[in-house]
């Protein structure tokens, strides 16, 4: 007999071992869902991490992924950088970037948090483009590497993977525990001796990683780069959508998110493209008064009610 | 001196729609997040009748201000109450309006999209007029006319009535508010309604100087928080020097450096207040 806190680590070890396995049978349109399907299951698993405890709205995955694929485009284009010494660099100057942002503002309330990280994404962008114009001359920044679809969608496996471990980890870390007790009542956690403001910008940072390396990884999709591209806004509303819908209570709660929501994301884009703002509108309202605890609080109501 | 003068006359719109967001978050304590739509509505709104019907927006100001209020009254009774009543502290309320506000905010935007998908702008006013050595163009001269008027009522109103008072009450404590046999749901939902309809009423005086798109409300949002925080939440007087001394910045930014790094002038001055004074410029620290 195996002892039970290890079995859902092996499920998840066979799914991914499956998962594994698409590229082989899926080419072309399917997989290119499959490749945005893991994006959004990296960044939004890793954002409910940090936002599912502490109930902080992070709007920052936008900014983050942003440095991604732009450092990567930069060193790539205009410094003759390997894609992978970029790729490398890249989360660390976002953890950086997070480190500071979350100094500055997580050991104040969450509402300065939200509204610091709405914008963010849009100022970088500003910020960027107004030092290429200035300085650096070059506009569009080219990412061209021997990289397919499929490579690119077993790095964001391997990425995935991390995420869950960690994950995973955390859930039965001291980090994980404070976390927790922070997220109840932070007054509470301070009393007993958390140090609440570094708890929280060790979880930002962590997102932020997450966030700069997938960015870094996708960026080979886009071959060329322009800050108007990857700083963008509604990446950062899509992927807390995602997680919400899901609900973040459980680890593999945004997974269940993310799936529908993609489907009915490229549908939509693709069937009626004026619709995707009303759309997204909606769907916030419908898990603010519909189903505040995602899908995985509905499924554990079913599951609560059925036993009863 | 051209830059402190264009500068104080932007920043008297930006009171406008910092004053409309203080007092729905400040009183009603819902983060509006669909804030800088609703300016955007009003600006729409404005064009729309201005190009179609040729109505003076200051016309539409008026019209638009018992709508707006309507609108926001009801947006409060059906959406937002229901939040407020089941969230057991102030950090769930905050959570669920900022998400809720985001849905709204996204759906009008959406709404918008339909019926006018690119920018618009039109010529009201556009003559120049000479101010102090400086000229500047008629529209934005009223449209901070107009902003100083509606501040001014406002003021008045919160300090010298009754109704006024009630709403002050319950931005320092709901709780003893409801005490001292003030309506608490009641005053809020007029705080609220009162928010937008300032907010709308700056969108359409706004439209006369600016051009604008569907999509643009959320970077005003982004503004009247900065200003409000700046303020200190629910400070009135606050908002109103907050105001200008954003759009005195904004303005000297974009004609010193490029137009294009006003938000990120925005962004320093949030930084800095965050950094050194995050209970406002007037506010008191907690003790």
């Amino acid at each position: 007999m195996m002892p039970a806190s290890l079995r859902p680590l092996l499920v998840a070890g066979g799914l991914l071992g499956l998962a594994g396995f698409v590229p082989l049978v899926a080419d072309g349109y399917w997989l290119s869902i499959a490749v945005t399907i893991l994006m959004y299951v990296a960044l939004s698993t890793s954002w409910a991490l940090f936002s599912g405890p502490t109930h902080y709205i992070a709007l920052s995955t936008g900014a983050f992924f942003g440095i991604g694929g732009y450092l990567v485009g930069l060193g790539m284009s205009d410094y003759d950088q390997s894609f992978w010494a970029m790729a490398a660099i890249a989360p660390f100057v976002a953890t950086g970037l997070a480190a500071l942002i979350g100094w500055a503002t997580l050991r104040l309330s969450g509402v300065y948090f939200v509204i610091f990280t709405l914008g963010l994404a849009e100022m970088i962008r500003n910020l960027i483009s107004w030092i290429q114009n200035n300085f650096l001359g070059s506009r569009g920044l080219y990412v061209l590497t021997d990289l397919d679809e499929r490579h690119i969608y077993w790095m964001l496996l391997a990425i995935t993977a991390g995420v869950f471990l960690f994950g995973w980890r955390l859930g039965r870390s001291r980090l994980g525990f404070a976390l927790r007790i922070l997220g109840n009542d932070e007054e509470v956690a301070r009393h007993v001796g958390i140090n609440t403001a570094r708890t929280k910008i060790l979880m930002f940072m962590t997102t932020g990683f997450v966030a700069a390396l997938v960015g870094a990884v996708v960026a080979p999709r886009y071959y060329y780069i322009e800050p108007n591209v990857v700083f963008s806004p509604e990446l950062s509303f899509i992927v807390v959508i995602m997680a919400l819908l899901g609900g973040t209570r459980r680890l593999y709660g945004p997974l269940l998110g993310v799936i529908p929501f993609t489907l009915l994301w490229e549908v939509i884009s693709v069937s009626f493209p004026n619709a995707t703002t009303m759309v997204l509108g909606l769907t916030f309202l419908l898990i603010v008064y519909g189903i505040p605890n995602g899908i995985t609080g509905l499924l554990s109501g079913f599951a609560a009610r059925r036993s009863a | 001196m051209d830059i402190l003068i264009s500068g104080l006359l932007l920043g008297g719109t930006y009171a406008l729609i910092a004053m409309g967001l203080t007092l729905q978050y400040g009183v009603a304590r819902i983060m509006n997040l669909a804030n800088g739509e609703v300016l955007v509505i009003g600006a729409l709104t404005a064009f729309l009748v201005y190009t179609s019907l040729a109505v003076s927006p200051l016309v539409t100001v008026l019209v638009i201000a018992p709508l707006a209020f309507a609108a926001s009254w009801l947006v409060y009774r059906i959406l937002l109450l229901p939040l407020v009543r089941r969230a057991k502290n102030q950090g769930q309320l905050e959570v669920d309006s900022i998400l809720a506000t985001f849905g709204m905010g996204f759906f009008l935007v959406g709404g918008m999209v339909f019926i006018y998908p690119e920018l618009f702008a039109y010529s009201y006013l556009a003559v120049p007029v000479d101010l102090a050595g400086t000229t500047v163009a008629a529209n934005r001269l009223v449209a901070f006319g107009g902003a100083v008027l509606i501040g001014l009522a406002l003021y008045l109103w919160l300090n010298r009535t009754r109704a006024g008072l009630a709403v002050r009450a319950v931005a320092v404590s709901p709780l003893a508010a409801g005490l001292v046999g003030i309506n608490v749901e009641k005053t809020s939902a007029l705080a609220f309604a009162i928010g937008g309809m300032i907010t709308a009423m700056g969108g359409v005086l706004i439209s006369t100087f600016i051009t604008l798109d569907p999509s643009f409300g959320v970077i005003f949002t982004m503004k009247a928080l900065i200003i409000v925080i700046m303020g200190g939440v629910g400070d009135i007087r606050g908002a109103i020097v907050a105001a200008l001394i954003l759009g005195v910045v904004e303005t000297a930014v974009a004609t010193l450096i490029d137009p294009g790094l006003t938000l990120a002038a925005a962004y320093t001055i949030f930084l800095l207040v965050l950094l050194f004074r995050p209970e406002g410029l007037f506010g008191r620290r907690p003790a």
